[in-house]
């Protein structure tokens, strides 16, 4: 009893990371299921033959093809105008700060279905025709606020004596930049990247106001939950589980190497 | 993409090297954040909050699909829009306070594990936090859906220890269901909120010196003062962050609503989808996603100068 006292805090945290894996734990085992019927919430026989057929179920794989450009483009898109906004905030002067501030705030203090049916508002006066581009257009918009915040973290942090040092050894500013400000920014750019690949991938919201007849993965989902879940979509979203868990061990393997490597030089 | 070129690495202030035109450089230099913020910021002001204005204009037209819509200015949409949806707007600030009070009491036990107790299993418990990410979460809401099947293991359990009866009593489930309740919506939720509560926490927790809890044990403190007065204190900006990271997108949320839910759960975010994307009624979803805007950036503002965290941006 006393032990279960002691530990309470652990026990406690235990079970509500059980309660986060759990659905992802059934997501797995359910990419077994041979379902009888349309949809597949009940189990019923073991079956490789999902696992044999990812693109099995029609039209799942070029959804996921193209949930995939889209993430790609938009990390690509808010990437590179986040970074420069976070290098302006950080190092320059310039008016209307609090302005620029509260217009990068704001898209993360918004509801979702707010920015979505206002973007398609828009689109509609405009008379645009919905699919690919006004995806993308929406979510660079909403991972570029994740990554300004990503990237100014980093950034902050910097010691600007490294570049001054730079300087002073005569390096030109691009030179600088390009050898020491750049990597030493980069785990911040890099982490930023990375927030916004896994939201526009995984976005539905946004993309269902604007995407016109075109369908993205989530929608894919989404339309499946009404027609019927093929087996193949727990099959994606367990090899995806899989493979996030094992780049983040390898990432955590390499950086242990280093660093040890580091520490016996 | 130019600007990306330009040297961003000088800071601003101390003046660099002298060069050869001085004047001409300098004044270039005064232009540099400006160059880097332009795409940005542009795309924002185009596609954020020009998007704002077009939706209040929306909500102010009269008209039908057929003979196109004009300003009016026509206010009662408001009024009829509140007056007709006010029971999912209830619901939804409802479920969504309800979620991110339960987010903070799951969620902070498992944070201060992964700050102060966790050693080396930090990493590995870190990833089991964020891995779930990377399978999309509608699969993972779905999954809900064979977790609280009626008869399935979850259910039959509730079941046994008469938890249902309790629930059901108080209105949150439905006789021996708990799918289709609001119960299951805000267990969806509550899920799908979870790690942007945790991982705030976690980054606040993280902060606090140990030796501060060594010092509150030195004074007599018991533990449990110490967490009220030491430690909870200390992570304030990671609850406020943390509630207001669940809290907004949990209040615009449908698609906990229609996957776990019935009819009788239907929250605002569902009437504004279906409004715009089925029914057409354009100027009836501007004003209602105009309300919900306001009732979130209000609570909002309030919320964050009563809690005194400034910093959040």
């Amino acid at each position: 009893m006393r032990l279960l006292r002691r530990n309470l805090v652990v026990i406690a945290g235990l079970g509500t990371l059980a309660y986060l894996v759990l659905p992802n734990i059934v997501v797995m085992v359910f990419s077994f299921n041979q379902p009888k019927g349309r949809f597949n919430y009940s189990w019923q026989h073991f079956s490789l033959a999902a696992w044999k057929d990812p693109c099995g179920a029609a039209d799942l794989c070029g959804s996921l093809s193209l949930s995939l450009r889209i993430a790609a483009w938009a990390t690509l898109g808010a990437t590179v105008l986040g970074t420069m906004i976070a290098f302006a905030l950080v190092r320059y002067r310039f008016r209307a700060r609090g302005a620029v501030n509260s217009l990068i705030f704001l898209p993360m203090a918004m509801p979702e279905v707010v920015m979505a049916a206002s973007l398609l508002t828009l689109f509609l006066n405009l008379g645009a025709r919905l699919g690919f581009w006004t995806v993308l257009i929406a979510h660079i918009m909403f991972c570029l606020s994740f990554v300004v915040t990503a990237v100014k973290a980093r950034v902050m942090s910097m010691d600007p004596r490294l570049e001054e040092a730079a300087r002073d050894l005569y390096a030109g500013p691009v030179q600088t930049f390009v050898r020491v400000t750049l990597p030493i920014a980069a785990p911040g750019i890099a982490a930023g990247a990375l927030l916004a690949f896994a939201l526009s991938f995984d976005d539905f919201i946004i993309t269902n106001f604007n995407a016109g007849s075109t369908v993205t993965f989530p929608m894919y989902v989404w339309g499946s939950a009404q027609r019927g879940t093929p087996v193949q979509i727990n099959v994606i979203g367990t090899a995806m589980f899989a493979l996030a868990v094992a780049l983040v061990v390898v990432g955590q393997l390499v950086g242990n190497r280093r660093r040890k490597s580091a520490t016996a030089r | 993409m130019t600007a990306a070129e330009a040297p961003p690495a000088a800071p601003a202030s101390p003046p660099g090297p002298p060069e050869h035109p001085v004047r001409k450089a300098s004044a270039r230099r005064r232009l540099v954040p400006y160059w880097l913020l332009l795409p940005g910021i542009l795309w924002l002001l185009v596609f954020f909050a020009l998007p704002m204005v077009y939706q209040a204009s929306t909500s102010v037209q009269t008209g039908s699909l057929e003979e196109g819509f004009q300003v009016t200015w026509h206010f009662a949409t408001y009024g009829d829009a509140l007056r007709e949806y006010y029971p999912q707007f209830v619901r939804s600030l409802l479920y969504a306070g309800t979620a991110t009070a339960l987010c903070l009491l799951l969620g902070y036990p498992l944070a201060y594990l992964l700050a102060f107790k966790a050693g080396r299993w930090r990493h590995l418990l870190l990833v089991l936090v964020i891995a779930p990410f990377f399978t999309s979460f509608l699969i993972r809401t779905l999954a809900w859906k064979t977790i609280l099947a009626d008869g399935g293991p979850v259910v039959s359990v509730l079941n046994s220890l008469h938890v249902l009866d309790v629930t059901s009593w108080l209105g949150w489930t439905e006789g021996s269901r708990v799918l289709a309740t609001p119960m299951a919506v805000v267990c969806g939720l509550t899920y799908n909120f979870l790690p942007f509560m945790i991982l705030p926490l976690y980054t606040s927790l993280e902060r606090v010196d140990g030796r501060l809890h060594e010092a509150a044990g030195d004074l007599y403190a018991r533990p449990w003062t110490t967490f009220r007065t030491v430690t909870f204190p200390l992570s304030m900006p990671g609850v406020v962050s943390g509630t207001l990271l669940t809290f907004i997108p949990a209040s615009g949320d449908y698609v906990n609503a229609e996957l776990l839910g019935s009819t009788d759960t239907k929250m605002v975010g569902s009437v504004i989808q279906t409004q715009f994307l089925r029914v057409l009624d354009y100027p009836t979803a501007a004003a209602l996603s105009f309300i919900l805007m306001a009732v979130v950036l209000i609570t909002v503002t309030v919320y964050i100068r009563r809690a005194g965290t400034e910093d959040l941006v």
